[in-house]
């Protein structure tokens, strides 16, 4: 659906909405999918039952390689009875035909109730939701965007610290290509007093224009060598090979998470990473109490079952 | 003073009988004009470009003469994007008939591709952008959201 601004808005109604980018977040927004998120968790994991969308039909189309948001998403929603139809495979789509995707959705949203969809190209989710009439939610649209992982990101973060406001969250890793920390960073800065940190590769820092417009709204900076001791959350995030030209300097980019760095953290803090990782957080850090990646993927069921339902129903 | 130095830049360059006198260009933008105006070796008409003029109110100026050629004012108004001060004087038969200042419109539909080239604006041909900031000129891709400079956009 077209909405007249890209700016934020305050106080809109869930039912019917897209869920395009945390940049149009409030922090109202935020607490309402955590409020509801709480009580789907025993339901999220098959101990209650509730079929909130029995009859409705939610589309997944994933043109872009996912195990774990394809899967939570598609798991929420049998989980509140409703029907999952889609495609991993954009072979088999008329994409690959050639076919807009302005078109494609037009047969898709006759079809369902709710479209998720994962893009390579940036901007494919406002286009998506442009045209269709069913509530449309990005799952990742290229490097720019991916909105229900920051809000499974945060629900952990207030799951394990019982806050946001006045945190100090770590990024690190990927920060130019990396949809994740783009989307949890817009959402951080909706909170009080809280301070995020950026380190990364010199080739692969934050983008420019996201941190001069952060800076308006939060506290931001970038630190030049890797220090874990003042943050509250860690968020550890891949560095892609194929992003570098050069092997030699992907190596000396490369960064590990061990036992050694991770004993300089505070007591309290905690690690997280969107997964899948490849080598940035060693396996030996899984035992660490403080390591939450597994316990932050499991939250994105619960976190996407509430979304469905506030889009779908409005409550 | 000024007077000798707008002869001198109409001198080197004859009148244009029908066409479009572009003046005012920021100084070196000329080619950065004609490629948001689609010019390239396979417009029919003459075209001259004058860089770095002396110009009374900007220090230095470019100034285009394109022969034969009629300009819509979503067309006019999109050089504002490289050069916000430029103005279009419409000619015919060597007498300016019209004159127009560019004027920066708050929506950019259609008007210039996204530099994101990743955008599905450009896969899908709808580019979008929209003014956030006159000056210094801020626009944002309302798709991928990005917000460019001048500097990218030109």
């Amino acid at each position: 659906m077209r909405f007249a601004s890209l700016g934020r808005v305050v106080g809109r109604m869930w039912k019917g909405r897209d869920v395009i980018t945390t940049r149009e977040f409030t922090r109202k927004d935020i607490e309402d999918v955590l409020r509801l998120s709480e009580r789907m968790e025993k339901i999220s994991r098959g101990k209650k039952h509730l079929p909130l969308l029995k009859g409705k039909v939610l589309a997944t189309l994933f043109f872009e390689p996912s195990t774990r948001t394809m899967f939570s998403f598609q798991t929420a929603m049998l989980r509140l009875g409703g029907a999952v139809i889609g495609t991993a495979e954009p072979k088999s789509t008329s994409a690959a035909k050639g076919e807009t995707l302005w078109d494609m959705m037009k047969l898709v949203h006759e079809c369902s109730d709710a479209i998720v969809m994962r893009h390579p190209n940036e901007g494919s989710a406002r286009r998506a939701a442009e045209s269709s009439d069913v509530p449309f939610i990005n799952a990742g649209d290229g490097s720019n965007q991916h909105p229900t992982q920051a809000l499974l990101d945060l629900y952990t973060i207030k799951q394990q610290k019982k806050r946001i406001d006045g945190l100090n969250v770590l990024l690190l890793g990927d920060l130019k290509y990396g949809r994740t920390v783009h989307s949890l960073a817009y959402a951080l800065s909706q909170f009080e007093d809280v301070t995020i940190t950026l380190h990364s590769p010199a080739q692969l820092r934050f983008p420019a224009w996201m941190y001069a417009e952060l800076k308006e709204s939060v506290k931001i900076r970038e630190i030049p060598s890797l220090d874990l001791s003042n943050a509250d959350v860690v968020y550890a995030t891949r560095i892609q090979k194929e992003r570098f030209a050069d092997p030699t300097e992907y190596a000396q980019s490369a960064y590990v998470l061990d036992a050694e760095k991770v004993a300089t953290m505070k007591e309290d803090a905690i690690i997280m990473h969107p997964l899948p990782r490849v080598d940035e957080i060693a396996v030996e850090v899984d035992a660490d109490k403080r390591a939450k990646y597994f316990r932050q993927e499991a939250n994105g069921i619960a976190v996407r079952m509430a979304l469905l339902s506030l889009v779908m129903t409005g409550r | 003073m000024a007077a000798k130095k707008k002869e001198e830049g109409e001198m080197r360059v004859k009148k244009i009988e029908n066409g479009v006198v572009i003046d005012h260009v920021n100084a070196s933008k000329a080619p950065a004009v004609l490629k948001l105006l689609g010019i390239d070796s396979t417009f029919p008409g003459t075209v001259s470009i004058l860089m770095n003029i002396p110009s009374a109110k900007f220090g230095l100026k470019d100034i285009i003469k394109i022969e034969g050629k009629s300009m819509a004012e979503n067309e006019i108004n999109r050089i504002a994007l490289v050069s916000p001060h430029a103005t279009v004087n419409i000619v015919k038969d060597y007498k300016v008939v019209k004159k127009h200042a560019v004027k920066l419109p708050e929506k950019l539909e259609g008007v210039i591709r996204c530099p994101n080239a990743i955008c599905i604006s450009n896969r899908e041909g709808v580019p979008r952008l929209r003014v956030e900031q006159q000056s210094p000129l801020k626009v944002r891709c309302e798709y991928c959201e990005r917000v460019f400079t001048e500097e990218q956009l030109a």
